[in-house]
């Protein structure tokens, strides 16, 4: 029964306390479940609440694997898969060193403008831009920059949120 | 809520007892001592000294699979703490509610590789349900109650709380059990009624359907076993079960087939391979059962049960998923049942009886008697004899013994049969023994071993003589590692590689050593006598050494990789092209 590898974003709400990232990784880790991307925060102080933005890959059967057993982790709230779930606003936030003089600095800053890339660092050699995007717009960027003077290159991995006027 | 201040160790005690335990099973060490202390001081809990701490856990299992309450562990640090790892995966393979207290070096020493410190919740993450370190002394009573309640609820499994030794002694306040509610922990018990409909319907139209049942059944309750053997005499339709749901459905009524899986009986597993509808209940598709996943019950809807949202699907592909606790989802059904009118076509239901009648016929668990050599199977059937109308319960080590146990004894009631099924842990069944013994100090508690697990947790024949624990270890001793041998046979040419039990002890001497009974049978019209002496003791333990055929395979078998129609029936069925190269990986 071969099937579809699929991409999926899953959003997950947990309690924000110790070891609960260490039980969602060692869960990936420990059944073989691709991670593409992990990112986490607390979003809720008060509550103590965190939000973990996953992205992965599996075939469908693997993918409802994915979210039955993060839902059976005891601090999970909520599992969403956002793409499942409708049309979703996902972003990535990138840092990105280039260093270089003359034309190739001059060509750096010009394409940083057309793809709304600030400039958060400047030294006469070099700049530090932040770039937000979705994850394909980032790739354009390091992969433009590369051939410019790219240094490094830093990045959050994917945050997401559904579309429309309903919560999480 | 009283503001009185207790010690850390107080609260846990308290916990305890308000959580209604009277028995825990555990080990002394530098980091629990503020616990033992406390318990000394109180009367209402019963400590029980093992001699291991995996031992400790093997014991809560069967202390808790024999009654339905929650087992209890307690370890100090470090090495206790890993000593008891396998125990609880153990647990968690089998879903038995289990809730450890470790001890744990003082919180400002933690990360300091301090003496006997262990990264204790990193290292039984993956091995419990849910664990947690305690910090703060006012944190610890909701924390051990919220221990209780996610280790028993949903599907159960073992719970661990990490409690340094400062946390112990510091004063804090305690709350009780009905103040904590979990903020997140919410498992589903009760089905969706429209896929209990779905259900019903399918299993009204089915022309050849079977029950196939596990531990889920057992684990959610004497009633959901009651409401089974309920529903499945209202349908007249077959049952089988695995390994761990034996017992739920009485063994001696019709209807039943025996175990199914790798070593199950052909009927069982013919009927799942042939069944159009399959109505699992509490059961997870494991590997022992399926054989060759794409050759599993081919032509079968399947309606599939279980409390676990992630059991669903797994392994297999199901047509009706219903999401439940057994015993809730029974219910339903028989609701549902009784009030149709349209019912299975009795001509269908009859051929079908009809078909599994005749593979029946085929008496799959007979095998070649003998005068000369004591058969393993021979043991069992007299010790299933004399067992007749006695209260007993049954553990097994792992092997050969274990399967020949699953075949040859008969369970009318759940939590008679304590077994390591997921994890087949050798070593399990004498410390499970000593818990079903503690729970039911008067009923017979035999431990049917080979001679190589038995050596796993001997140690533990020290804790069963000290506590008066009158166990019988039923060795079923053929002096290899008969299950082993068996795989070697079938796999390897016959080398037989490091699996003959060599240098082995003298059982009986050994009894005698720790003033226990040793009995020795070696022919078989001492079978009798034996067990009948064995069966006389009833203050101490007894060990039995019946020494078995050498050579003895455990049959039916399904090679690994194979499919449920593929059965080897005895010896006389070549082991050479049994298992494709696909099979030869699995284990
Ligand atoms: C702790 C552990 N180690 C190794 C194994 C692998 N194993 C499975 S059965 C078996 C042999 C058991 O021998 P014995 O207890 O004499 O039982 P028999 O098969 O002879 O009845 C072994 C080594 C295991 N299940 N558990
Ligand atoms: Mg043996």
């Amino acid at each position: 029964m071969e099937q579809n590898i699929e991409k999926h974003t899953i959003a997950v709400l947990v309690d924000n306390e110790p070891g609960v990232l260490a039980r969602v990784i060692g869960l990936f880790s420990g059944r073989g479940y691709n991670i593409e991307s992990l990112t986490v925060a607390e979003v809720d102080n008060a509550a103590h609440l965190s939000r973990i933005t996953l992205v992965t890959s599996g075939t469908r059967m693997i993918v409802e694997q994915i979210k039955a057993q993060l839902d059976r982790l005891v601090p999970v709230h909520k599992v969403r898969d956002l793409t499942d779930e409708g049309p979703c606003v996902e972003r990535e936030l990138a840092l990105i060193k280039v260093a270089g003089t003359g034309d190739k600095r001059i060509e750096a800053l010009r394409l940083a403008d057309i793809f709304h890339a600030k400039v958060v660092d400047a030294t006469l050699t070099s700049f530090v831009f932040e770039l937000t995007g979705t994850t394909s717009d980032v790739n354009d960027f390091v992969a433009l920059m590369t051939q410019l003077g790219l240094v490094e290159a830093t990045r959050t991995g994917v945050v997401a949120m559904a579309k429309g006027q309903t919560g999480f | 809520m009283s503001e009185q201040k207790l010690t850390g160790a107080q609260i846990a005690i308290k916990a305890l007892k308000d959580q209604g335990v009277d028995t825990i099973f555990g080990y002394p060490g530098g980091a629990v001592l503020p616990i033992y202390d406390a318990l000394f001081q109180q009367n209402d809990i019963r400590h029980i000294l093992v001699r291991h701490e995996q031992a400790a856990v093997h014991a809560a299992e069967g202390y808790a699979r024999s009654t339905g309450k929650v087992g209890c562990v307690l370890v100090t640090s470090g090495p206790g703490a890993t000593n008891a790892v396998t125990g609880l995966l153990d647990a968690l393979c089998d879903s038995i509610p289990i809730v450890c207290l470790s001890g744990q070096v003082p919180t400002h020493l933690i990360g300091n590789d301090a003496f006997q410190e262990a990264d204790t919740t990193g290292i039984t993450r993956p091995v419990t349900k849910h664990n947690y370190l305690v910090k703060d002394v006012n944190d610890l009573a909701r924390t051990m109650h919220e221990a209780f309640y996610v280790a028993r609820t949903g599907r159960p499994g073992p719970v661990l709380v990490d409690l340094p030794k400062d946390v112990q002694f510091a004063e804090g306040v305690y709350v009780p059990p009905a103040e904590v509610k979990h903020k997140t922990y919410r498992p589903q018990t009760k089905p969706e009624i429209a896929r209990v409909e779905e259900a019903v319907e399918l299993m009204a139209n089915a022309k050849r359907p079977i029950f196939y049942t596990g531990g889920g059944v057992v684990n959610s309750g004497t009633e959901a076993a009651r409401l089974l053997t309920k529903l499945v005499q209202m349908t007249g339709f077959p049952i089988t079960s695995t390994l761990m749901g034996l017992g739920a459905f009485p063994a001696s009524e019709p209807q039943w087939l025996g175990m199914l899986g790798m070593h199950g009986t052909y009927e069982a597993n013919l009927a799942m391979h042939g069944c159009d509808v399959m109505i699992n209940i509490g059961a997870r598709f494991d590997d022992r059962v399926t054989g060759k996943l794409s050759e599993f019950s081919p032509g079968s809807k399947k309606i599939h049960v279980d409390i676990d949202p992630s059991s669903i699907n797994k392994n297999v592909a199901v047509d009706v998923p219903v999401v439940g606790d057994c015993a809730a989802v029974l219910e339903e059904m028989i609701r549902l049942w009784s009030a149709r009118q349209q019912r299975n076509d009795p001509a269908a239901l009859k051929d079908w009886w009809k078909q599994i009648d005749g593979w029946r016929a085929r008496n799959c668990l007979n095998y070649n008697r003998s005068e000369s050599v004591i058969k393993p199977q021979y043991a069992l059937e007299r010790l299933r004899e004399a067992l007749k109308g006695k209260d007993h319960y049954i553990t097994t080590e792992v092997g050969q013994h274990q399967m020949w146990a699953a075949q040859f004894l008969p369970f009318d009631e759940p939590n008679r049969w304590m077994t390591s099924g997921g994890l087949g842990t050798m070593g399990y069944g004498l410390p499970a023994a000593i818990g079903a013994q503690i729970a039911h100090p008067d009923a017979v508690v035999v431990d049917v071993s080979g001679e190589a697990s038995f050596l796993m947790n001997m140690q533990e024949l020290g804790t069963a003589v000290q506590y008066r624990a009158p166990v019988k270890i039923f060795i079923l001793n053929n002096k290899y590692m008969g299950m082993v041998r068996q795989w070697q046979e079938l796999l390897h040419g016959s080398r037989y590689s490091e699996s003959y039990s060599e240098a082995l002890p003298d059982f009986v001497k050994l009894a005698e050593s720790w003033n226990c009974v040793g009995l020795r049978a070696t022919k078989v019209e001492e079978v009798d006598k034996v067990i009948e002496q064995m069966l006389a003791v009833t203050d101490r333990p007894c060990i039995v050494d019946i020494v078995v055929d050498q050579k003895e395979n455990c049959y039916p078998m399904i090679p690994g990789g194979k499919a449920h129609n593929e059965i080897l029936f005895g010896p006389e069925d070549s082991p050479s092209d049994a298992t494709p190269e696909d099979g030869m990986v699995l284990v």
